[in-house]
């Protein structure tokens, strides 16, 4: 055995793959071929679909854009792509903007034998059941909700407010508080790759706190913002329990729409092509942030 | 006190983060059955009612074991994929590394309706259990991998490389020097792809079978203003659940980075 595995090694040298490449393909490919058979295949199905149409109860399969038109030119379609896609956007800069201030205050000015509990303080709230969690929003905003009644009968207001349950801004709301984990802890672990004598510097070459902070802190954490505002913005567009318990008519999203197709007008081709659009949409716009702020990823 | 006003933006925002946490037992507890304060007064007939509800107990159990596949597949599939990227280099390696990832920032819509056309419409399979273990795995891997890459990570490769000059075999030496090592890694992110299992909706909605899983039960539920507050009693049952859950994993973690001589950075993810 001994002798054995350094012979290999001397006769794969002119094997375009080394042992350990090969043991490395071996090691992965379970992993890989799971990826492959569950979420690249079925991707590729779902992108077929969208070219396909329902007729009834069978599939047309011949290839047609029509779904596509129908996306394009059917009003329905396009104000809920718009309104899903300026909802992230918002839920996105709500939640950034925030949350640094925490992942800043976190970082710099909590006790590092402390920061492991503030972490672990701020990711509780994220493991109560997320439909309650959802839920729990209404019965906060609601018409008789914990926020009027307490506004009340402290006297700030006459009459309850109604802006804040059944539209847009229930899902911003909500949605902003459903990620707060993921937008705090990626700024957070940017902020704590800083090195500080290069705060230190910045103030010794006569910046003051202000000006290092936009001109050394926050350009070295962006890494950090950058990929919290992915992971906020992609996955938002695909919540449809939000709008369904908070948004009322005018706060429902691209994903109820998805979701009504599949489940309730069982007409696969045309989710799919919505699922396809917004896939498209959200990997644009994402691919344009990145690139406008390139210049802070090196 | 250092921080001054961002220390009091921080406890607001604190209080923001548990406002609906702290409603939870609150309403569970509540003698009346509208959400709504003042509160009517103390009760634990909620959790009461929770015993004889059978629809309910059916969803707990089929939630238990496809959390406990879920995590078990998640685990293997992401020892797999921790191991090979961090001890070995081959051709190849970030674009699979990063196709594996995609499913922590992929809408789960987009994975639901995927592997939905897939079972129901190309292959015209009944949904099931299995179908929502497909998904879960999918997005439970990355979470696995993120945990054991670390537990990998801090490992001295000369410990493996010692036991293969003292005759083990490969797999010899990965079963009783590595395995041991990372094995709190391993606990920790079994109990956390469970616990993100147990919660998940959105897959579980699209692709569960007649038999619903406790979310689905849940959601079904929230239709009715008279059974909310069973769902609340419920709702903290499973928040204390998970919060055991985490605390147990959290405590293998802290174990493996200390096990494997690395300084704890602190926290999941």
């Amino acid at each position: 055995m001994l002798g054995g595995f350094c012979d290999v090694r001397v006769i794969c040298q002119d094997d375009p793959l080394t042992t350990d490449a090969r043991r490395g393909l071996a090691l992965i490919s379970p992993t890989a071929v799971y990826v492959l058979l569950l979420l690249a295949a079925p991707l590729a199905a779902v992108v077929t679909f969208s070219f396909w149409t329902q007729d009834f109860l069978t599939i047309d399969r011949t290839l047609t854009l029509a779904n596509y038109r129908e996306a394009f030119s059917d009003p329905i379609y396009s104000t809920l792509m718009v309104r899903s896609l300026i909802i992230s956007g918002v839920v996105t800069i709500v939640t950034v903007v925030l949350a640094f201030p925490i992942a800043y205050f976190v970082s710099f000015y909590v006790d590092p034998a402390r920061k492991a509990l503030w972490i672990f303080l701020i990711t509780i709230p994220f493991w109560t059941s997320y439909l309650l969690r959802v839920f729990l929003w209404k019965v906060i905003l609601g018409f008789n909700g914990v926020l009027n009644s307490g506004l009340l009968s402290i006297g700030l207001i006459d009459e309850p407010i109604t802006f804040i349950l059944y539209n847009a801004n229930a899902v911003v709301i909500t949605l902003a508080h459903a990620f707060a984990p993921f937008t705090i802890l990626p700024i957070y672990v940017a902020l704590e790759k800083i090195d500080r004598s290069l705060l230190e510097a910045s103030q010794d070459l006569g910046e003051s706190k202000f000006t290092t902070f936009f001109r050394v802190t926050l350009p070295l954490a962006m890494p950090g913002v950058i990929a919290a505002t992915l992971i906020v913005f992609i996955p938002t567009i695909g919540d449809y329990v939000t709008p369904r318990l908070v948004g009322g008519p005018d706060g429902l999203m691209i994903s109820n729409m998805i979701q009504t197709q599949f489940l309730k007008l069982n007409n696969a081709p045309m989710g799919a092509t919505l699922a396809v659009l917004a896939m498209c949409a959200v990997t644009a716009i994402s691919l344009v942030f990145v690139f406008l702020n390139r210049r802070y990823l090196r | 006190m250092r921080g001054g006003w961002l220390r009091i933006y921080a406890v607001a925002y604190l209080v923001f983060l548990y406002l609906p946490v702290v409603l939870l037992p609150l309403f569970a507890f509540n003698k009346g059955t509208v959400m709504a304060f003042p509160l009517k007064g103390f009760t634990t007939e909620w959790f009461v009612q929770l015993a004889g509800i059978e629809a309910l107990h059916g969803a707990l159990l089929n939630s238990i074991f496809i959390a406990v596949v879920t995590a078990s597949l998640s685990v293997i599939l992401g020892i797999c994929a921790a191991r090979a990227s961090t001890r070995y280099s081959f051709p190849f390696k970030a674009p699979i590394m990063g196709a594996i990832m995609v499913p922590l920032v992929l809408p789960e819509i987009i994975v639901a309706v995927s592997l939905l056309v897939v079972v129901v419409q190309v292959f015209d399979l009944p949904l099931s259990a299995w179908t929502v273990i497909a998904g879960h795995t999918l997005i439970c891997t990355p979470f696995a991998i993120a945990i054991l890459s670390s537990s990998f990570q801090g490992l001295d490769q000369s410990l493996e490389e010692a036991a293969i000059d003292l005759g083990e075999t490969r797999w010899g030496a990965f079963r009783s020097i590595i395995l041991p090592l990372v094995s709190p890694g391993i606990v920790a992110s079994f109990l956390i792809c469970f616990t993100i299992s147990l919660d998940e909706f959105i897959i579980a909605f699209f692709l569960t079978g007649a038999e619903p899983t406790l979310p689905v039960y849940i959601w079904s539920q929230l239709r009715f203003p008279t059974k909310i507050p069973a769902v609340m009693a419920l709702g903290t049952l499973m928040l204390v659940a998970s919060l055991i859950i985490l605390t147990v994993a959290e405590y293998y973690r802290r174990r493996g980075v200390a096990r494997v001589g690395g300084k704890d950075s602190g926290g999941f993810l």
